[in-house]
Order: C-alpha cells, then structure tokens, then sequence
C-alpha cells in the first residue's frame, strides 16, 4: 500500500519537474530577448532600412531582411503547399493501403525530415552554380521550400492518415470519382493543412543556414527574383556578430519581430482555418 | 449508360422515347432485381464467402443476418462493388443488377455504385451544410439547374421527415443534428442520387430506440419504390420489418425465406440454435 502512495507521488512530481523546465527555458528566452531587445524596439527598426553606418549603431532599421523573409517563406509555401497537398491525397487515398510506393515515399520523406538546414543551403548553392544562378530571392525560395516540404508532407500525411474510411466510403458510395471525393475531403483536412503549414513556415523563416549561400544579404528591398534578399535570421546573425552593444541589442529587436511575425502568421492561419472549415466533422 | 444500354437492346432509342414509354420502361427496369450466382470472395488468404446463390427479392426488405464475422457486410459491399477499394480481396461469380453482371466487362462502376444508396453504420455526414449534403449526389451526377436541385433537396428532406426539423437551418453545419437526424440525413442524400436499391450496413445499431423506429419506418415506406437488403445482427428487427431473410453463417448461406416460415420454424438445426440464442 505503501508502495503505491509512494509510486504516484514519485511521479507526480517528475511529471511536475518536466514540465516546470520547458516552461522556464521559455520563459527564459523570451525574458533574454525582451530585455535586451525592447529598449532597442522602435518605429525605424520596422519601417526603415539600414540607413549609413547601421552596423556601428547608427540610424535604420531592419524593412529589407523583414519583406525578404516574407517573400522567401511566401515564395516557399507556394511550391511546396502545390506539392505537398497532391502528393499526400495520393499516397492516401489513390494507392491501396499497404503499398510499398507510399512507405518508401514516407520513409524518403523521414529522412529528408532530418536532414540539417546547412545541408540543404550547401545544396540549393550547388544546383545554382550549375543552373548559373547568383544568390538570389529564388535561390533562397527553392531551397526553402526544398527545406520545408518534408515537414509539411509528413505532418499533413499523419493528420490525414488518422481520418477513417467513413467519409471516403460514405463518398465513393454516392458515386462520387476519386477526385471528387478528394475534394471534399480536403476541406474535411482544412485544419490538418494549416497545421502543416504552420509547422513548416515555423522551420522555414527561422532558418539562416539554407538563406545564407542562396538568398545572400543586402540592405534593399528585392524588386525582382534575380535580385539578392535580406532574411530576418541572417539579419540577426550579423548584428549580433558586431562589436557595437547598440547593434548587438537590435539583435535582440529583430528576434522580437521574427517572433512576433511567426505569432501572427498563426493566429491569422487559426483564425482563417476555423472561419473555413465550420462545416468539420 | 446502363440504362441507354437496355433501352437500345429493347429497341428503343433514348431521342424516341415519349414519356408514358419512359415510366413503363422504368417499371420495367425496376421489376428486375438482384441475382447472384457462385460468388466467392477472399480477403488475402481468407475465405470470406464460399458459393452464394441468392436472388434478392424486388421492392420488398431483405434482411441478411448471421453472428459477426459472417460475411454479411462483405457480401453488401459486393453489390456496390465497394471492394474495388481494397486489392487485398478477391472476388469471383457474378452478381446480376437488372440483368447485367456487375463484374462483368465493361461495366461502369460509378454507374453501379449510382444505383445502390448505402447506409452505412454510423452516419458520415459530409463537410458542408445540410442542404449541400442532399444537392451532393445530384451535383455529381450532372444537375447544374438550381431549381431542380432545390426541388430535390426538399423533396427528399420531407421523404425522411427531416424537413420540418431543420427547415431554419439548412445552410448551416449538418454535424450540428443529431445522430438520429444524421442518420436520416445520409438516408436522403442516398436516395437523392435516385438509385433503384438501398443497402443498410446494420444502418441502425448506433441510434436511440426512438431514432431506430423512424429509420425502420422509413424502410417500410420506402419499399413500395425500392428493393431493400439490410444488414442486422438484431433478430428483432429482422422480424419486425423483413419479408425475407437469408441466414449466414461462416460464409455461407444456411437459410433463407420468408419471415414468417423462417421464424416460425427453420428447417435447418444450426438455424433453430442461432434462433434461440445457443451462439451469436
């Protein structure tokens, strides 16, 4: 009897312990940024680009790496929300459930799922080279999407594969053809989709290794896809690699902004997806 | 297609048919049933159904019944051929739907499937609101005019008396009824799609009693327009709603009749066990 008391009180409190430490690395992190980045937080930061002499702490802010980050990871959703939504809708529901085709694409994907960013920069950089590509909002766009497409199949996939046959039977019985059944189940999936999606733009605008080799830096904003872009990862990375306390705390800012547009990318996709998707199961 | 297929083999072309020719050759259409001959059918290596002989008797309710793992609701899902889904199941014999081998070549499985409304055991309203789950088959099939798809909604919505209930709120969310309603709901989507058979997968056995009473009411309604076969392990409702019943068991047939003579007294002695309950 003893023993029992003593079981569920041990693990109370590891269960307990757990979670008390994610949730101060959190808070941690967000403190450091917020104070070390707020005093730097201004109007010029989000609306002005780096003006002279920016990166020995003087005027400016950071528009270029914000509207290039956002290009890149719109770019990228594009490709891969084009790619992921029918690749899935076919492993799911076109081959027969054992197949060996779609474990393989599973497993390929499981791979590429862990395969680190740098790899994929280094990557994107060598098919540029050969395609004569200079670093570019395309270059950075591809390799991006090549990034996230794994993340967002795979978690699109394991939302989808937990629907039952109800809805695809109740379909094909109505006389329904396989396309048409795919359609209604995509909006039966809505929420699952912008899961993955949200998932995914969370790996892919945080990401400055694949944004290094391909999209480059630079102080403007892009005008075109052959033009190099600003990201808000290789923004911070700079300005934290400078000697200057100011630039160093713009740091700081910037990762407020990059998580305050990650922040609000979710909320509006939560939002939207639950407007979209009243008529869900 | 199937029924420009018989109309040519009477000898008569879709353009020359007046109306009154068109309703009798409905009827005529619809007095053909179900027959089904040697079929076999295996999932893997299982032996699910072994030599099923039946004919299906037209515009009355069938009811299949048998302890579970029987075949009852592999035998259903061979007549709307359902199991072209799945490759793993193997399936031989012939099953005739007005006189044509469903497994025969060259026949459209959508077509098939357009004749049989299913019902399956627990509704699966689909993502849209409740006029749109009705207008679904219809839009499918090839109705754009707005007026005969209204017309159709509403129709079928009084035929399952769900009309009434949620005449406020047809555009809003059909996962919003009630399972009962739900049930009823698919019912009507089904027969939207103006198939000539109903099949019921145990199409009861989630519902209230009360729920339950309107679909098997439904049922005896609806079969002075169509042929039913349901699917039951309930040996009350069998005989509370069936004109015949075919007893499965271990894939095959064991017996068959009407109601009365096959309740009353059963020839077979694996029957008479099943009836008073020894094994289920």
């Amino acid at each position: 009897m003893i023993m029992k008391y003593l079981e569920e009180k041990i693990f109370k409190v590891i269960m307990i312990c757990a979670a008390m430490i994610i949730l101060s690395v959190l808070v941690y992190i967000i403190g450091t940024v917020f104070y070390r980045g707020f005093p730097a937080l201004s109007l010029d930061m989000v609306t002005k680009l780096p003006g002279g002499g920016f990166y020995l702490g003087k005027e400016g802010g950071v528009l270029n790496a914000i509207v290039g980050s956002l290009y890149i990871i719109l770019g990228s959703l594009v490709i891969s929300i084009f790619l992921s939504v029918p690749l899935v809708i076919y492993i799911n529901f076109y081959l027969p459930a054992k197949s060996v085709f779609s474990s393989v694409i599973r497993f390929s994907l499981d791979i590429l799922f862990g395969i680190p960013s740098i790899v994929y920069g280094a990557f994107g950089f060598a098919l540029m080279i050969f395609l004569g590509i200079r670093a570019s909002l395309l270059g950075g766009i591809i390799t991006v999407a090549m990034l996230i497409m794994p993340i967002m199949m795979r978690s699109f996939d394991e939302i989808t594969r937990l629907l039952t046959r109800d809805l695809p039977d109740a379909l094909l019985s109505l006389g329904a053809t396989k396309y048409e059944m795919a359609k209604v189940i995509l909006r039966q999936l809505m929420p699952g989709l912008v899961t993955a999606i949200l998932l995914a733009v969370g790996r892919g605008i945080g990401d400055a290794a694949t944004v290094l080799f391909t999209a480059g830096y630079t102080d403007n904003i892009p005008s075109a896809l052959n033009q190099p872009a600003a990201t808000l990862p290789l923004s911070i990375f700079f300005q934290l690699g400078s000697p200057v306390e100011e630039v160093q705390n713009r740091a700081y800012a910037s990762a407020i902004i990059l998580t305050a547009i990650i922040l609000a990318i979710s909320f509006s996709a939560r939002y939207f997806s639950s407007k979209f998707s009243k008529n869900k199961i | 297609m199937i029924s420009t297929n018989n109309r040519s083999v009477n000898g008569i072309t879709n353009s020359f048919l007046n109306m009154e020719e068109e309703v009798t050759l409905k009827k005529l259409v619809a007095n053909q049933s179900i027959r089904v001959e040697n079929l076999d059918v295996f999932i893997e290596d299982q032996h699910i159904l072994k030599d099923v002989n039946l004919t299906i008797p037209e515009k009355s309710i069938t009811c299949v019944i048998g302890p579970s793992g029987c075949g009852k609701s592999t035998f259903l899902k061979t007549l709307n051929r359902m199991h072209d889904e799945s490759p793993e199941v193997k399936i031989s014999g012939k099953v005739f739907v007005d006189d044509e081998n469903i497994y025969g070549p060259g026949i459209n499985v959508i077509d098939t499937r357009k004749k049989m409304g299913l019902l399956a055991q627990r509704p699966c309203p689909l993502p849209m609101s409740i006029y749109e789950n009705v207008a679904y088959g219809p839009r499918i099939h090839g109705i754009k005019r707005r007026k005969a798809i209204n017309q159709t909604v509403i129709q079928y919505l009084q035929y399952v008396g769900l009309w009434d209930e949620v005449r406020e709120r047809v555009h809003t969310s059909a996962t919003r009824l009630s399972i009962g309603q739900q049930q009823r709901l698919c019912l009507a989507r089904g027969l939207a799609i103006e198939p000539e058979y109903i099949l019921g997968d145990e199409a009861t056995s989630a519902l209230d009693p009360l729920s339950t009473k309107k679909i098997e009411e439904l049922f005896v309604k609806l079969k002075e327009k169509y042929t039913i076969i349901l699917v039951t392990h309930t040996l009350r409702q069998a005989r509370r709603i069936a004109d015949y019943i075919i007893f499965m068991y271990l894939g095959k047939i064991i017996e068959e009749g009407p109601t009365e003579s096959f309740f009353n007294n059963p020839k077979k002695q694996l029957t008479k066990d099943y009836l008073s309950g020894s094994f289920s």
